[in-house]
């Protein structure tokens, strides 16, 4: 027997009970949802942690401090710092998050001096508006493109957040995810908006030569400050991000388990569904086995029925998270770090697969069942 | 030493069946032979529990005898196995059932069409134009598209000996055919399987309670207590009430 005979067929008995069929797939459609919803954070947060840090990046921090309302350098640790053997680059940055804490509305300003934005971060790509604009006024902000999405920002708006209010020159988009969920502006301006004051920064973010020389410069930092007035703690980026946002990482992998729940709930949801239809058919079977059809014919088409169930339910949840995420824009913020959930084909392909592999797994007993009884028996009922 | 006479297409000998029900042991078949010529029309009759329907399983292929032997052509189906039988009687039986058992997501077309899909080497063409066929020597080739639930009881069992025609088996089994059906549609039922074992020399083999349709078969059995007790030739003109 063709498989495109199995699963017509499979599709027919699918329709044969609406309804029943109907709530299955609205319940495999919102596990498959929950588990696409999962697997994103999963995603999202792999992305910022595996292609968002840079090795030969260290982050100067204040020791003892986690958020950015409370770490506060002397700017003039610059000049120390640049003079470091092994020490490329270093760029002080004024953070200014409206929430420390685990939160999914977060705003992040960095301010930077305006004419190290290239060096500091030289993919960062001008979607619309332009460079010059944000360097040519002082409240001016380079909007990331999650946030700009989100909170539907074009260049010539205003908005404000942490009693700061900026000028949009510029919306900008970076292949490291947590730069477009942030708002760059002039250091001066932010010190000043923010009420730090001039010469004070929360961290400078350094860049040694070779990254064999991470921890000799780290060290090295730390000890030049650390009998100073303000001692310091210094990390690569990934080592820094994954201490800070310890919380929220820990938070995101627990998820997982929310995501395998989905997955089981959808797993005994079809199979409940097809054991249901496998036992208001044995009837049915039996005739098809007189007609010829052999045992595995008959339970075929009750895997397919599993698939066409997975497959559908699977198409509703992954595609309506898919689409959720993208329309919501929305980001996890956690000490001034923040993690955007984006959507993801590779997710999205995922989720489907897995989806209709619970179809054919859920389906295997149910088919078995619908095949098993003895023929004369099945056709006295 | 088994091998059928040409013009015999059934030939049981010592067929027995036995199966336990809770404690006790039933015998519904002991020991029965019986021949059925090639193009027989016969009917098995005979009150509940005598063994008709179990005959009529065994010969169908879809029970095993506990002893015997049960030749349908070239094949001792006492020797097959469940597969093997499943695959035997997709090309040598057909199965008319007393409830007609048409799948009701169907329409007829794709009822008569479910045996011709275990066939691969059917191309679509050539399965529609045998469906299309079926449903005409029925008297059905308007109603194609229609479901079960659309159709009289008398169309739905044209449906299904469609179905069970549709592979061109040369053994043909019914179980109470006309059952369930008023006197006008039994009437017709009974001639479309007369002509189909005179026009298309299929071999019928059919269960009935009824005399009457008895009468539409060449040669008559009864059973009693799993032993064939009579054969008799009832003719139409037997049972004719205008003598």
């Amino acid at each position: 027997m063709k498989l495109r005979h199995i699963f017509n067929l499979a599709i027919k008995q699918v329709l044969r009970h609406r309804v029943r069929s109907l709530l299955t797939l609205a319940g495999v459609g919102a596990g498959m949802f929950l588990f696409t919803s999962v697997q994103t954070m999963q995603h999202s947060l792999t992305r910022v942690i595996q292609g968002g840090a840079d090795d030969t990046v260290l982050v100067v921090y204040r020791e003892n401090r986690f958020c950015p309302m409370t770490s506060r350098l002397p700017e003039h640790y610059l000049r120390e710092i640049q003079r470091i053997p092994g020490v490329e680059e270093a760029i002080p940055i004024q953070i200014a998050v409206n929430n420390c804490g685990a939160s999914l509305d977060v705003i992040t300003f960095r301010g930077v001096p305006p004419a190290t934005l290239s060096r500091y971060n030289p993919d960062l790509q001008v979607l619309s508006g332009s460079i010059e604009r944000w360097q040519s006024r002082s409240d001016a902000a380079l909007v990331g493109e999650q946030l700009a999405r989100q909170r539907g920002l074009s260049p010539g708006d205003t908005f404000e957040a942490v009693g700061v209010r900026v000028w949009v020159a510029g919306i900008v988009s970076s292949p490291l995810q947590q730069d477009n969920n942030v708002a760059y502006v002039h250091l001066p301006f932010l010190q000043q908006s923010s009420r730090v004051g001039l010469g004070t920064v929360t961290q400078f973010n350094v860049r040694v030569r070779d990254a064999l020389q991470s921890a000799s410069v780290a060290q090295a930092i730390d000890d030049l400050f650390a009998a100073d007035q303000a001692p310091t703690t210094t990390r690569p980026e990934k080592a820094f991000f994954m201490q800070t946002a310890h919380d929220m990482i820990e938070m995101i992998h627990f998820t997982r388990w929310i995501g395998l729940g989905a997955v089981m709930a959808v797993l005994g949801l079809v199979a409940n569904s097809l054991l249901l239809a496998a036992s208001g058919r044995v009837q049915e079977s039996a005739v098809l086995q007189t007609i010829g059809y052999s045992r595995s014919a008959v339970s075929s088409i009750m895997v397919g029925e599993g698939a066409v169930l997975g497959l559908a339910g699977g198409l509703i949840g992954s595609l309506g998270a898919t689409l959720f995420f993208y329309l919501q824009s929305y980001t996890i913020g956690n000490e001034g770090l923040v993690l955007a959930l984006v959507p993801s084909l590779n997710v999205t392909t995922k989720a489907l697969t897995i989806a209709c592999a619970l179809g054919l797994v859920a389906s295997l007993w149910p088919a078995w069942t619908a095949a098993k009884h003895p023929l004369v028996e099945s056709l006295r009922r | 030493m088994n091998k059928l006479p040409s013009h015999n297409l059934i030939r049981c000998r010592g067929l027995s069946k036995t199966y336990r029900k809770g404690t006790t042991t039933v015998t519904p078949l002991e020991a029965l032979d019986l021949d059925v010529e090639r193009g027989e029309f016969l009917a098995l009759m005979g009150p509940s529990g005598s063994g008709k329907t179990t005959l009529l399983n065994l010969i169908a292929g879809i029970d095993h005898p506990t002893s015997g032997e049960l030749w349908i052509g070239e094949r001792n189906l006492a020797t097959l196995s469940r597969g093997a039988l499943t695959s035997w009687r997709a090309r040598n039986c057909g199965y008319i059932f007393q409830l007609y058992h048409l799948v009701p997501i169907l329409t007829a077309f794709e009822n008569v069409e479910l045996p011709l899909l275990l066939n691969p080497a059917l191309s679509r063409v050539e399965r529609r134009a045998r469906v299309n066929s079926a449903l005409d020597l029925v008297g059905l080739s308007d109603r194609l598209n229609h479901r079960p639930s659309e159709l009289s009881g008398g169309q739905e069992q044209r449906v299904a000996i469609a179905r069970a025609i549709v592979a061109d088996p040369e053994l043909l089994v019914a179980d109470e055919p006309t059952g369930d059906l008023d006197r006008e549609s039994a009437k017709s039922i009974l001639q479309l399987m007369s002509e189909l074992s005179a026009d298309l020399g299929k071999t019928i083999v059919m269960v009935t309670h009824d005399a009457i349709a008895a009468v539409a078969a060449s040669r008559t059995l009864h059973l009693e207590k799993g032993q064939l007790i009579e054969q008799s030739g009832i003719s139409k003109a037997d049972t004719n009430p205008n003598g």
